[in-house]
């Protein structure tokens, strides 16, 4: 609890820093630059989860071991999106979306 | 805790003992004989499989994370058995030479994934379930990618990967909010304090927008087409019955179990999904000439009828779900199989290569046809009755025109499903693909599956058993 900050300031970044993230996604044209917009997605549940444990339930720990958990996937997935995208370069030697498209409906 | 507890994991643990000794059967064999980890992983598979149906307690292990029930340990049985016969379907692709050196690893991200589905099937709270999701997707983008030097593939697995982060986030968000209004990420906690809130309603959404993602439901199904198509044929099979079906079974048990209680919120989401989910899935399909794109949309399709038996909300939703996810399996791999043997032999996939497919390989084509009305719901095989019982399920709970447009969907579905059969059987061609035989593995596991076609439509102590055991659960 931080004194004279109350709960909706956080939350109300958290819901902006979501927002940005998925319309990042939608906007962006660039395999990195989307990714990032993922990593954004999931720090805003981060803070969700903090700050909702540190607020609403202070004598429990469930939302910061969540978020622990959070990072360390996030990392994994990073790892591995960035593996496919290195491949992604090598095959279309681009890492643009538009010419990464071979497959339509 | 005791060790005897500590084998309410079984499937899992097994599992994880199995990609061990794969890994060590790497090492041991010699560099020229690689493919023989082909049979050895399979028989191994197929022993976890077979240990798997032996009898086996129930319970809750760590303070109520993991839990299993005997509904539970059907759902991995039924998994098990779908990746046993996509691992006997497989050896045909994996003894191409440019895949020689990286045979294990197949098998290895394989049974991870499956782990995952089962840490899924089994959590208890909303963190393991989280974990057994990312543990299911993360290596099934390697898996979609594995044919590198394929654009196609590095297309599909890139694909993959970024949808399904973005659609973990947009999950993970809903159940930041849960934990938010409730206090507590425990399905047992959250369900004594669970109410029809603003919050816990636009939590359920993004809930179903994740969940949508990984069942591809309709606005959610973007990824699905160009993934089956680009993976390899095997990988795509994996995706569309095993991880599939692990996401229905997820998705059907936290909805019964967790939002249970606000049935009469989420009837109308539900609902919705599943008319839009069947009716646009048939339109795309029925425009597709790739066979995998076909079955790509053929699975949405049948993502939208399982919507149905989930809205009964009640144990016969639940065994009308699982029954339908038992037939699918044997039902979609039988087509698959066909499709990967008639690959591997001519490397056409498209449903116009297939024509006068009945005269050169008459067997094939009449196990295409068995598989392909299964699909449909075409009467004495399992398909009919999976339809059936996830229909029955809706209409007891009143849905009659739902029902309605679920039946003439399926008559939609019927039409494409018979365009395949036209081009095998009719349609006439100089050079039609010529007469080949099938690996033996390969041949088990299309006697698996057409014999699981007829003998789960057939016997009816499965349903009745499956019922039983959905009973338990509630």
């Amino acid at each position: 609890m931080i004194e004279g900050i109350p709960i909706y300031h956080f939350l109300i970044v958290s819901t902006i820093m979501f927002f940005v993230g998925v319309c990042g996604f939608i906007i962006r044209r660039n395999l990195i630059t989307m990714l990032m917009a993922v990593e954004l997605i999931l720090n805003s549940v981060n803070i969700n989860f903090v700050v909702f444990n540190r607020y609403l339930y202070p004598d429990q720990l469930q939302g910061h071991f969540f978020t622990l958990f959070i990072v360390g996937v996030a990392a994994t997935e990073a790892a591995v999106a960035i593996a496919l995208i290195i491949n992604i370069y090598r095959r279309f030697k681009s890492i643009e979306v538009q010419n990464v498209s071979e497959m339509k409906f | 805790m005791t060790i005897e507890q500590f084998f309410l994991m079984r499937h899992e643990l097994l599992l994880i003992l199995a990609a061990i000794i794969v890994l060590i059967a790497e090492l041991a064999v010699s560099e020229s004989g690689k493919t023989k980890i082909i049979p050895f992983a399979a028989g191994l598979f197929a022993l976890v499989t077979a240990i798997g149906f032996i009898p086996a307690e129930t319970g809750t292990l760590f303070g109520g994370s993991f839990q299993t029930s005997s509904l539970t340990l059907f759902m991995k049985n039924v998994l098990n058995l779908a990746v046993l016969i996509i691992f006997l379907q497989s050896e045909g692709w994996l003894k191409k030479p440019e895949n020689s050196e990286r045979i294990s690893e197949y098998f290895i991200l394989t049974i991870v994934t499956l782990v995952g589905m089962n840490f899924m099937i089994s959590s208890g709270d909303f963190l393991m379930f989280y974990l057994g999701l990312e543990t299911a997707t993360i290596p099934a983008a390697a898996l979609v990618a594995f044919d590198r030097l394929k654009s196609h593939s590095a297309e599909a697995g890139i694909k993959l990967i970024l949808s399904s982060a973005l659609s973990s986030g947009i999950l993970l968000f809903g159940l930041s909010l849960i934990y938010g209004a409730t206090g507590s990420i425990y399905f047992a906690d959250i369900v004594a304090k669970i109410e029809p809130s603003p919050i816990i309603i636009l939590a359920f959404i993004f809930f179903v927008a994740g969940m949508g993602f990984k069942i591809s439901l309709v606005p959610f199904h973007f990824w699905t087409a160009d993934v089956y198509e680009g993976a390899p044929i095997n990988v795509t099979s994996y995706l569309s019955v095993v991880s599939k079906g692990a996401a229905a079974f997820t998705f059907s048990i936290i909805v019964f179990k967790v939002f249970g209680a606000l049935f009469e919120q989420w009837q109308h989401l539900v609902y919705a999904l599943a008319v839009m989910t069947m009716t646009i899935a048939n339109l795309f399909a029925l425009r597709q000439d790739n066979i995998k794109r076909f079955l790509a949309f053929s699975s949405i399709a049948q993502a939208g009828f399982i919507l149905l038996g989930i809205l009964g909300a009640n144990e016969m939703g639940m065994a009308s779900v699982v029954y339908f996810v038992l037939v699918y399996v044997f039902t979609n791999l039988g087509a698959f199989g066909v499709a990967t043997s008639v690959f591997n032999a001519s490397g056409i996939e498209t449903i116009s290569g297939y024509k006068s497919l009945y005269k050169t390989n008459p067997k094939l084509s009449l196990l295409m046809t068995v598989a392909l009305f299964s699909l449909a719901g075409i009467p004495p095989v399992a398909g009919f009755f999976g339809k059936f019982f996830l229909f029955t399920s809706a209409a007891s709970r009143g849905y009659y025109i739902l029902v309605l447009i679920a039946v003439l969907n399926a008559t939609v579905s019927l039409y494409y499903y018979l365009r395949v059969i036209k081009s095998m059987f009719i349609d006439q061609t100089d050079e039609p693909i010529a007469a080949f035989r099938s690996s033996i593995s390969m041949r088990i596991s299309l006697i698996m599956c057409v014999s699981g076609i007829f003998v789960v439509g057939f016997a009816s102590g499965i349903f009745e058993y499956i019922r039983e055991i959905s009973q338990l659960f509630f």
